[in-house]
């Protein structure tokens, strides 16, 4: 690949900013790339965001950026400019000093990030101890009790002597952003910092960021799989594939005038508060590491793909003023949302296939659901929406027969049902199955995905082992798995396939309700829309009924037809789809969740107010001095 | 669980099953518990030792006396207590017990307590040393290979380690015994004088707290450096180093009090092993500790010396599992306080 | 609630195709190779030792102490030929420790898949009775019984087992604990399946690797408790030979005819370093595994 030799403006000592040039990255013993021909340059006070799934190098990158690289993996080339200082190519000390103080890092998850042994306080003052030893004690203290209080925390010395288990998850996330400010720095890294937290809590700390990037002049890099989030944050995306980038330019031009189809599928894979479409998958999978194959790195997946990607690479270049693209074709990409989705009008000659009545569990003394109340017809998709805590997944647990309730019953058909699985008939159990969230943990690691599948017919029929393969290789062909998937084991496939074995396995009994948790929460947001449409075809065909529990608003709007909220172990509202995320009248929670839910239209108006920071203004490359070891 | 060590995965799955059964909220109350648990098993412990000794085939008063009179035997049984009931002679026994009083050795008629008394501290004097050693200097080494694992050195170290893991003790103290005593040097004694006080020759206990030594410490090294390195490859340990900490900071303030959790875990199944490994090894070198008492007073049928020894090895094990709990607590903040 | 992404890039090109089972990557690591080797040649030397002993090991054939000349490896206290001796001590040694380990590993994982699956007050009270009965050193436990009933070798044998299954079962119950909560046993309980079926179909596999290498250190171990019996009089009784007995028989002329306590030495430090070579080989290989399918 030859880099563009853009000259859109030199790189000056005075720039206060990030600039990277030709980053690369290998791993192993082979070198096998994994992300090449980074570059691109962040002003301060701006901020970039980079966007990738899984496979494409981002977590990699962003902690190269501070010159780090995980065991395996070794910075190949490149430079990285934090105020005109070079990063790369210093001694291991000198890098050291910079880390911390000049560039720092966010972690994607702070529990793991923060020492379970050491109290919050001196993890935090340890970081101006180090940098600036100058900075007597009484000092480091005051400076840390003032940014607790910038980003929203408690100040007190109380809080500060506590230890990282007894904060909760926000908290956490504000703790580890204090942390990487203490220092004033010019740049930061941030690591999908939001991912896993609550809507509202992801909201607060999103604004959180926004005002001390501003405040503080730095230079930021958001790195994310959300695009939705990105369009709140960033002025300017950049998009990675595969370790390379595929895409740069402000915010607005990159959703409103994509000049890469993998931008646009992914914009178009994206679930959307306040539109109903229908979400578009992008067939395949990235390509694993270290597969130099000719041509562009996306064509095995590219729809629009002529033989010319196949043959020679793409050059990254301008296509419009700031606004790059590396692919053949990019003046013919245009945004490919899917068709609006009209809701059908419920069939009332649906039967009540499942149904809870006042159903309470409790805990000890904590009430997890208190007299919850939910109904699902047969060919009817209900999204049960919550956030952690909300017990979306006790109701889940008690409707299936993995929880006691202490009062209510759960009904199939009508009838009521034992509370506990075991108690059940064996065709009650049948008719009700059950996927679940995490597809590393739903299928044992000793069994071949065919033993798996079949586990449910060997309880609850006498099968002869050929018709036993037959219907195997039926479930796994309705969730579009090719034959050869049978013979494997768990790990090697990847999430997404896990996920269609896990309900090949719900479906080859023929169920009546189906309940899915959080099935699509691990997932990359190309494999989700994926998923989700495959859902949708098959209950189409089969007319089960479908309980989808998430905690993503905007997934719902695709692919419910009622939702109902639920807090606090409470249901809080309760109606069709289009009434419960448009209409007033509806509880201030689920207010609150949809104004906090991040959404592509929803910044698209608000984007006028983030465009008055930026200067729309070309990266910098400069000419020269790099050392670029990238190849093609 | 990177386990690299292999033979650590006894230790580290254990010490994962007790952080999930997770104890929160621990504090003054908790040690009164445990106390109380630990008085329970010894309360077992003795009750077993009571039940075992009393299917002790033939007659203890003949063991006794030999072939007597009558009368003789008579008189004996009614000394030892013999002709109540059993329920009677257990409660008896019991309340000697907890009063102190460990009953009369049947081999040499002392009190069971001047006999058990220096043989104790003889025995302790043995183990504190090699504990004393083993414990420190094997956590030691083992952070600090895993700091540099994978080279030579660490290749070696781990291959000796292996080595002494698996030899039994007796083997280790017989091969120190060709070397430094009778084959190759003659530096140091091979038995050791049994009158006196070992501790007036400190040459003599050289060789066998070596042994002991040898025998555990390259397990708690094993185990030092495989906890170390996992903590090494943890999240918070990368984010450390982002902050842009230094190396010995990132390595004795931060990793250090994570790491040492498996390790104290256990250093109490380590004493365990040591005091198996005690009665073997006073027997190679003729110490004159409470092992070799247990030796003879079985060799002697000696039953109250037996049931005495029996239980104070179990109240030491009790104890050290009390201990060893009561540290992983206190480093571990999670368990330490409770929940927000 | 955690979103995670659990595609994670750095591993991800290095994947081992699962179709190389455990067996055939077992073969090619050179701590497997050298403790087959090892113990396979010991264990050799134990079984067919008295097959090709030159001597009858029990027979006066030459003076005491007699240093290796005459007789390959000279004769013990006894002037009885060591070479012979040493050929047919291993048999007792060998087939107790194993049996040992057997039923230890049988009664623990018993013990620790009840506790672990169960989860109910049997659970407590297991455990507590495993710490009860860990408050004994294996050597003093199998002293205290043979101060009752004389030195039997099968009762060693059980007295051992019962000694190795607290450890065995909290191994096994903490593994069970944790298998137990992952999702694929979870929906067997909302499929309905009966326990027995999840026990041994779900749970049971998942439990082969960590306990196979449970069973390789117990065989360790065992070796080294029985030998060390022998050792000091508690084992197997004279004239028989044995290495553990050799040994302590020996002893005082350690300086003028060391084979005689050399050569058992060895037969024993070459067994328990040959199995502490296997049960090596197989956890890191455990370890291995473990981290590709978590990591990818």
């Amino acid at each position: 690949m030859k880099m563009a030799d853009v000259t859109g403006g030199t790189t000056t000592s005075a720039f206060h900013g990030l600039a990277v040039e030709g980053l690369h990255v290998a791993l192993g013993r082979d070198n096998a790339p994994i992300v090449r021909g980074i570059s691109f340059s962040v002003n301060s006070g701006e901020i970039l965001g980079l966007v990738g799934e899984s496979g494409s190098g981002k977590t990699t990158l962003a902690m190269a950026l501070l010159g780090y690289a995980r065991s395996g993996a070794r910075i190949v080339g490149g430079s990285v400019k934090v105020r005109g200082e070079e990063l790369l190519g210093l001694s291991w000390n000198d890098q050291r000093r910079l880390r911390g103080d000049v560039i720092a890092y966010v972690p994607q998850d702070p529990a793991t990030a923060l020492n379970p042994a050491l109290r919050i306080g001196d993890q935090l003052s340890e970081v101006l101890a180090v940098h600036e030893p100058e900075t007597g004690r009484s000092q480091r203290v005051a400076r840390t009790r003032s940014l607790l209080g910038d980003v929203g925390l408690p100040s007190d010395a109380s809080f500060l002597r506590r230890f990282p288990h007894q904060t909760s998850g926000g908290q956490q996330q504000r703790i580890v952003l204090a942390m990487a400010m203490l220092t004033r720095p010019a740049a930061l890294i941030l690591d999908e910092p939001t991912t896993g937290l609550d809507v509202t809590t992801q909201a607060g700390v999103l604004r959180t960021i926004r005002t001390l990037c501003k405040s503080y002049q730095v230079a930021a890099v958001y790195i994310t799989h959300d695009l939705a989030v990105v369009a709140e944050l960033a002025e300017r995306v950049l998009v990675l594939y595969a370790g390379r980038m595929t895409e740069l330019a402000a915010t607005r031009e990159i959703f409103e005038q994509p000049a890469h189809p993998y931008t646009a599928r992914l914009t178009a894979a994206i679930p959307d508060l306040f539109q109903p479409r229908l979400l578009s998958a992008i067939p395949g999978s990235p390509p694993a590491l270290g597969h130099h194959q000719p041509g562009c790195v996306f064509a095995p997946r590219c729809q629009m793909r002529v033989t010319t990607c196949e043959e020679e690479d793409p050059i990254f270049e301008a296509v419009a003023a700031g606004h790059y693209s590396r692919c053949h074709r990019s003046t013919e990409v245009r945004p490919e949302l899917g068709e609006m989705l009209v809701q059908a009008p419920p069939n009332p000659a649906a039967t009540q296939a499942l149904s809870v009545r006042d159903l309470t569990v409790s805990y000890g003394q904590v009430r997890v659901l208190d007299g919850v109340c939910l109904d699902v017809r047969s060919g009817e998709c209900v999204a049960l929406v919550g956030e952690s805590g909300s017990g979306k997944t006790t109701l889940a647990n008690a409707i299936v027969g993995l929880v006691r309730p202490d009062d209510g019953h759960v009904a199939l058909d009508g009838r009521a049902v034992s509370p506990r699985a075991r108690e059940r008939t064996a065709a009650q159990r049948r008719a009700l199955q059950y996927v679940f969230q995490n597809p590393y943990a739903s299928l044992n690691p000793r069994h071949t995905v065919a033993r798996i599948v079949a586990s449910p017919l060997y309880i609850f029929q006498r099968l002869s082992r050929r018709d036993v393969d037959r219907q195997v290789a039926a479930a796994l062909e309705r969730v579009t798995l090719p034959r050869g998937v049978a013979e494997k084991y768990p790990d090697q496939l990847s999430g997404g396939e896990r996920q269609r074995v896990a309900i090949a396995r719900a479906l080859v009994c023929d169920p009546q309700v189906l309940i899915c948790d959080e099935v699509t929460s691990a997932l990359d947001v190309s494999v989700q829309a994926a998923i989700v449409n495959e859902l949708l075809a098959l209950q189409r065909e089969s007319a089960f009924a479908l309980l989808f529990i998430t905690h993503n608003l905007a997934l719902v709007r695709s692919t419910a037809q009622r939702i109902a909220v639920m807090r606090a172990g409470q249901i809080v509202d309760d109606g069709r789809t289009d009434d419960v995320l448009t209409a007033s009248g509806v509880s201030r929670y689920t207010k609150q969740l949809r104004e906090d839910t991040p959404s592509l239209s929803k910044s698209r108006a608000q984007r006028g107010s983030l465009r008055e920071h930026t200067t729309a203004a070309a990266p910098r490359y400069s000419s020269g001095s790099t050392r670029d070891l990238s190849h093609g | 669980m990177a386990d690299e060590s292999g033979l650590s995965t006894a230790i580290v799955a254990d010490h994962g099953a007790r952080m999930r059964e997770g104890r929160p909220g621990v504090g003054p109350m908790w040690i009164v518990k445990r106390l109380g648990f630990g008085l329970v098993i010894l309360w077992f412990v003795a009750t077993l030792v009571f039940i075992a000794t009393q299917l002790l085939p033939g007659d203890a008063a003949r063991a006794v006396v030999g072939r007597g009179s009558p009368t003789e035997l008579a008189a004996i049984r009614r000394e030892l207590g013999l002709d109540h009931s059993l329920i009677e002679q257990y409660g008896h026994w019991l309340r000697n017990l907890v009063e102190g009083n460990l009953g009369v050795s049947l081999a040499t008629r002392d009190p069971v307590g001047t006999i058990i008394g220096p043989a104790l501290r003889n025995s302790l004097i043995l183990l504190g040393l090699a504990a004393g050693i083993a414990l420190p200097l094997g956590v030691v080494l083992g952070f600090r290979a895993a700091a540099r694992h994978n080279k030579i050195l660490d290749h070696s170290l781990m291959g000796i380690s292996l080595v002494f893991t698996a030899l039994p003790e007796f083997v280790v103290g017989l091969a120190l015994v060709m070397v430094f005593s009778t084959n190759v040097f003659a530096l140091l004694p091979a038995v050791t004088n049994p009158t006196g006080d070992p501790l007036a020759q400190p040459a003599q206990l050289v060789l066998p707290v070596s042994t002991l030594v040898l025998a555990s410490m390259p397990y708690i090294f094993r185990l030092a450096r495989a906890s170390m390195i996992e903590v090494l490859a943890s999240d918070y340990i990368a984010m450390a180093r982002l902050k842009g900490l230094g190396e010995r900071r990132v390595m004795w303030h931060h990793a250090a009090r994570n790491a040492l959790v498996p390790p104290i875990q256990a250093s109490a199944i380590i004493l365990v092993y040591l005091l198996s490994g005690v009665v073997v090894v006073e027997y190679v070198f003729s110490y004159p500790g409470l092992g070799s008492a247990l030796l003879t007073s079985v060799s002697a049928r000696d039953v109250p010396t037996i049931q005495a020894i029996v239980i104070v090895f179990a109240a030491g094990i009790v104890l050290f599992n009390l201990a060893a709990d009561a540290l992983t607590i206190l480093v571990t903040p999670r368990l330490r306080t409770a929940q927000a | 609630m955690t979103t995670v992404n659990w595609d994670n890039e750095l591993l991800g090109g290095q994947v081992v195709e699962r179709g190389e089972s455990l067996g055939r990557r077992l073969v090619r690591s050179p701590r497997m190779i050298v403790g087959l080797t090892v113990t396979g040649f010991v264990v050799l030397l134990a079984f067919a030792g008295p097959l090709v002993a030159p001597h009858n090991p029990n027979a006066l054939l030459g003076r005491p102490y007699q240093p290796p000349g005459q007789f390959a490896l000279g004769t013990d206290y006894l002037g009885r030929d060591v070479l012979s001796r040493v050929l047919n001590g291993g048999r007792t040694v060998v087939w107790m420790a194993t049996a040992a380990a057997t039923l230890g590993m049988v009664s623990g994982v018993g013990v620790g898949l009840m506790a672990g699956y169960l989860r109910s007050r049997l659970d407590t009270w297991l455990m507590r009775a495993m710490e009860v009965l860990q408050a004994f050193p294996i050597i003093i436990l199998v002293l205290l019984v043979i101060s009752m009933v004389g030195t039997r070798p099968w009762l060693v044998v059980v007295v051992v087992a019962i000694g190795w299954t607290p450890q065995v079962a909290r191994v096994t119950r903490g593994i069970t604990l944790e298998v137990v909560e992952r999702d694929f046993v979870r929906i067997q309980e909302v499929l309905g399946a009966p326990t027995r079926r999840i026990l041994v179909r779900e749970i049971l596999p998942n439990l082969a690797s960590p306990l196979l290498v449970e069973f390789a250190l117990r065989v360790t171990w065992s070796v080294a408790v029985v030998a060390a019996l022998s050792f000091i009089g508690f084992g197997i009784q004279p004239p028989t030979a044995d290495w553990g007995l050799m040994i302590n028989e020996n002893r005082s002329a350690i300086a003028i005819q060391p084979w005689a306590i050399l050569a058992p030495i060895l037969c024993i430090g070459l067994l328990t370093v040959g199995v502490t070579l296997i049960a090596e080989a197989l956890a890191l290989e455990l370890a291995g595994t473990k981290r590709r399918t978590v990591e990818r």
